[in-house]
């Protein structure tokens, strides 16, 4: 096992060079996999790109109508040539996220993309599959990264929002996922109120929207006085949280969904006055149950603070390396 | 401990001063005693448990958590209280003993550990608190909060709970001991109020407004200058000699030689300044505040900084005379009994800051604008009639300062400001050039500004930042070298910390000279003249 000539990874990505097909490379490439539509792993300018029909509709919202996209069923293995397959199971991360389950010659290789264990009302839950090699994300790869309950982080949004009637509540959340899970959420906790956003959200959570995802009244915080804000719930891009956008808003209580709010510095560098520790990542206990779960004869680490994840992998004998992929960017999710 | 750990929590991420104030006085009219004290004594660092160190700290988690996962948790994290609060393994509600201790218990537990016994009782206790408990726990235990609240703050927040006077609280407080039972027996309980008048403690200090275009009348007013060192309290009661610094810290221990010869039971008020010509200072006179820089902060002073910075205090007022409090008489009887008391002190160590004689408010200005001593800030004005009262007064005492010196400078790089300012750039970096731009000359910074402009001004600075950004460093924009800003600043001195090799004081943006090209800028040199 674990010869797995038949699989590299370079700098720009995981390459199978039998059928010459690349998972999320970030350079272009001629035939790609890709895990799920955030933009460090899907980026534009493939050529023949295999993904889930939510993450081809998603690329599509971002590049424009791909030249040529074929849809991944899920849990259907798809031949790519050179005896190598991939199958596509969901992960859990965000709308249209799957694994890929690599299959040749009887070894079996899964690429787990980013994914969660948690439930989240906007996307499938994350399917354990049985695996030989399990590439895995480490975003959160550090022990200190236990995301907490999502029920009480809206508990604590929703307090902001009731306490100070005559502001609002600014959180900061990525555009795709985060955003429209903090949305579900928030309905799910019985919030029926509009919901305003900053217009870079609003096409996402339309097409959030047209995919079956549920996300109650929306509205546009273009055109609306602050009075109109005040006691409202806003959701922005994390970079508009500081910047002159929010000027217009009613002395807003600035909050980031983030699981990086989980380490105070961070939301304190960030002028984050209200930290929700929401992540759609595998957070430290996420990540080493499923390795215990999975029980892998081999575990290759892709981006985030791999060296720990590495570390314990081996501690427990379990062989494991760290994979050099570059441009996976990790600063809002 | 429920309680204080949030209130901790809440503060470190609230912007706002008067919503922090709130948000602790919220907390002492609601927590019971003596917890409450002890969350005064936490927030102003007024406690210490020897034995609970970062080095035990460190052991305690190494025996629990993989070592090389805490080194890469706390790199990340960058604060070891806050690591170990995270990584520390909750214990089942099995093998827990007991419930969460309150903040009381807390610090009786904390007060009662060893460096041996720390080993085994300080787990037992985390095991018995949640992250925030234990943050807050390891935070205040060894005694760093850094939570953004000053002992100011603090003591605000209480005088605001109870609707209590803050004079009366900063009086009392340096006379009590935490959990400081006495002063929340009088503000809460309605109780009497503490008596410090025969302790050697800190006296608030009372302190001047500008005078902003307006004459006085000096028959009214008596003028002397404003020297350029540091306020200082001394203070002998009761066999001890003390000395205080403005916001109440005891500096005793970084001037001996001051405190050595300071025994007359009496408290008076001085500025504490360094004898020699050092920057250019008259000899045997006061020397700039950038010779008296080199005796601050320091709690140990060796035998060769006494002699080379030989400290002395020029006296302004006395507050207490033997046992009689004479704060309440007029500024004239109290300049009467300083005088009478000066014979009696060494004069290698005290001097009175003598009156400035002037004919009228013209001839003061004059004698002000021509003080080209160093250690000359400016003026003060007091009116001759006024009690020793703590903090700013209006129409009491004023301070006149020197015209500030100017330097046009080019804008280099800025940097986003924080709180209310957080969306502007407004923490600028400015230079001069180190020669003429046609010989060769390049700009090199020569200080930070954040402030001086009008709201409108720092919009347009803002815009600017943004149109004319060449380079980011992180938070920083580095910008086209074309604006020049005209910089005020009270003085200028030698510094390693610039490229310049020069540092201002209070440096702030007076003007922005849209109308001047950069080529037109100062040369560092000119600037380096400006040094007295
Ligand atoms: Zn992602």
């Amino acid at each position: 096992m674990a010869g797995t000539s038949w699989i590299t990874s370079t700098p720009t990505g995981i390459h199978l060079p039998g059928p010459d097909v690349w998972v999320d490379p970030s350079q272009p490439a001629a035939r790609s996999l890709i895990t799920h539509g955030h933009a460090d792993h899907a980026r534009g300018g493939h050529g023949q790109v295999i993904t889930t029909a939510e993450t081809a509709a998603i690329m599509a919202l971002r590049y424009g109508e791909a030249p040529d996209t074929q849809h991944a069923e899920l849990r259907q293995e798809i031949p790519l040539g050179d005896g190598v397959s991939a199958t596509f199971f969901p992960a859990g991360h965000v709308l249209g996220s799957a694994q890929i389950l690599l299959q040749r010659a009887g070894e079996r290789i899964v690429v787990t993309g980013d994914y969660k264990r948690r439930p989240d009302p906007t996307c499938l839950p994350f399917e354990p599959v049985p695996c030989d090699v399990l590439i895995t994300e480490a975003t959160f790869g550090l022990p200190v990264f236990t995301h907490p309950p999502i029920l009480g982080e809206m508990a604590r949004l929703l307090e902001a929002r009731a306490t100070h009637p005559n502001r609002c509540v600014l959180v900061g959340a990525y555009a795709l996922g985060k955003a429209q899970r903090v949305i579900a959420e928030l309905r799910r906790a019985g919030y029926n109120q509009p919901i305003y956003l900053h217009g870079a959200l609003a096409r996402m959570c339309a097409l959030y929207e047209e995919l079956g995802v549920s996300l109650g009244p929306l509205k546009l915080v273009e055109g609306h006085s602050r009075e109109d804000l005040a006691g409202q719930i806003i959701l922005s891009p994390p970079s508009a949280l500081n910047d002159r956008w929010s000027r217009r808003l009613p002395d807003p209580i600035t909050a980031m969904a983030s699981g990086w709010m989980r380490v105070r510095q961070r939301a304190v560098q960030r002028n984050v006055e209200l930290p929700l520790i929401i992540s759609d990542h595998a957070d430290w206990t996420e990540l080493t149950n499923t390795i215990q779960e999975l029980r892998p004869g081999e575990v290759w680490v892709t981006h985030g603070r791999e060296e720990a994840l590495v570390h314990w992998c081996r501690t427990r004998q379990i062989r494991a390396r760290a994979l050099d992929l570059a441009g996976y960017d990790d600063e809002d999710d | 401990m429920k309680a204080f750990s949030t209130l901790i929590d809440r503060l470190i991420y609230t912007r706002s001063r008067n919503e922090k104030r709130d948000l602790i006085a919220a907390y002492l009219r609601t927590a019971p005693d003596p917890d409450r004290g002890w969350a005064l004594a936490a927030m102003t660092g007024a406690l210490d448990f020897p034995a609970v160190k970062s080095a035990a700290i460190r052991k305690i988690i190494g025996e629990r958590v993989d070592p090389v996962l805490f080194a890469l948790s706390r790199d990340y994290v960058g604060d070891t209280a806050e690591t170990v609060s995270l990584l520390w393994p909750t214990p089942d509600a099995a093998e827990r003993v007991g419930s969460e201790p309150t903040l009381s218990e807390t610090v009786t537990a904390l007060a009662g550990m060893t460096r041996a016994s720390v080993l085994r009782e300080l787990p037992l206790l985390l095991d018995r608190l949640d992250a925030n408990g234990r943050f807050a726990l390891l935070k205040f235990a060894t005694g760093a909060m850094r939570i953004g609240v000053s002992a100011r703050m603090a003591k605000l927040a209480f005088a605001h709970a109870f609707d209590v006077s803050s004079d009366d609280v900063e009086e009392m407080w340096h006379a009590l001991q935490p959990p400081y039972a006495e002063l929340f027996a009088w503000a809460a309980g309605g109780e009497e109020k503490p008596d410090a008048s025969a302790l050697p403690v800190f006296r608030p200090f009372m302190l001047a407004v500008p005078l902003e275009e307006r004459e006085i009348d000096l028959s009214q007013f008596a003028a002397e200058w404003k020297w350029d060192g540091i306020r200082v309290q001394l203070v002998h009661m009761g066999g001890e000699t003390r000395l205080y610094s403005r916001g109440g810290d005891d500096i005793t221990g970084a001037f001996p030689d001051v405190a050595a010869d300071f025994s007359l039971p009496a408290v008076l008020d001085g500025e504490l300044l360094v004898r020699g010509a050092h920057q250019g200072g008259e000899e045997g006179g006061a020397a700039s505040f950038n010779a008296l820089q080199q005796r601050l902060g320091r709690k140990q002073v060796s035998a060769a900084m006494l002699a080379e910075y030989p400290a002395f205090v020029r006296l302004y007022d006395i507050l207490v005379d033997g046992a009689e409090d004479v704060r309440a008489l007029p500024w004239t009887q109290r300049r009467a009994r300083l005088e009478a008391l000066m014979p009696r002190l060494p004069a290698s160590r005290f001097d009175i800051s003598a009156l400035i004689e002037a004919a009228d408010f013209s001839a003061l200005a004059t004698l002000r604008d021509n003080a080209r001593d160093a250690a000359i800030e400016g003026l003060m004005l007091k009116l001759r009639d006024s009690p020793y009262v703590p903090g700013r007064r209006v129409g009491l005492w004023y301070k006149w300062k020197r015209d500030p010196l100017t330097a046009d400078c080019v804008l280099m790089y800025a940097q986003r400001g924080s709180g209310k300012r957080s969306s502007f750039y407004s923490d600028y970096t400015f230079g001069c050039w180190t020669a003429p731009p046609e010989e060769g000359g390049e700009i090199v910074p020569v200080g930070k500004a954040y402030s001086g402009f009008t709201d409108e001004e720092l919009k347009w600075l803002d815009s600017f930042v943004r149109k004319h950004t060449v380079q980011r460093f992180g938070p920083v924009r580095e910008v086209e070298k074309t604006l020049v800003v005209e910089v005020a600043f009270d003085s200028i001195h030698d510094s390693k910390r610039h490229k310049s090799g020069l540092a201002m004081r209070f440096p702030r943006i007076a003007r922005i000279r849209k109308d001047k090209p950069a080529a037109e800028a100062d040369l560092v040199e000119t600037l380096r003249r400006q040094i007295v």
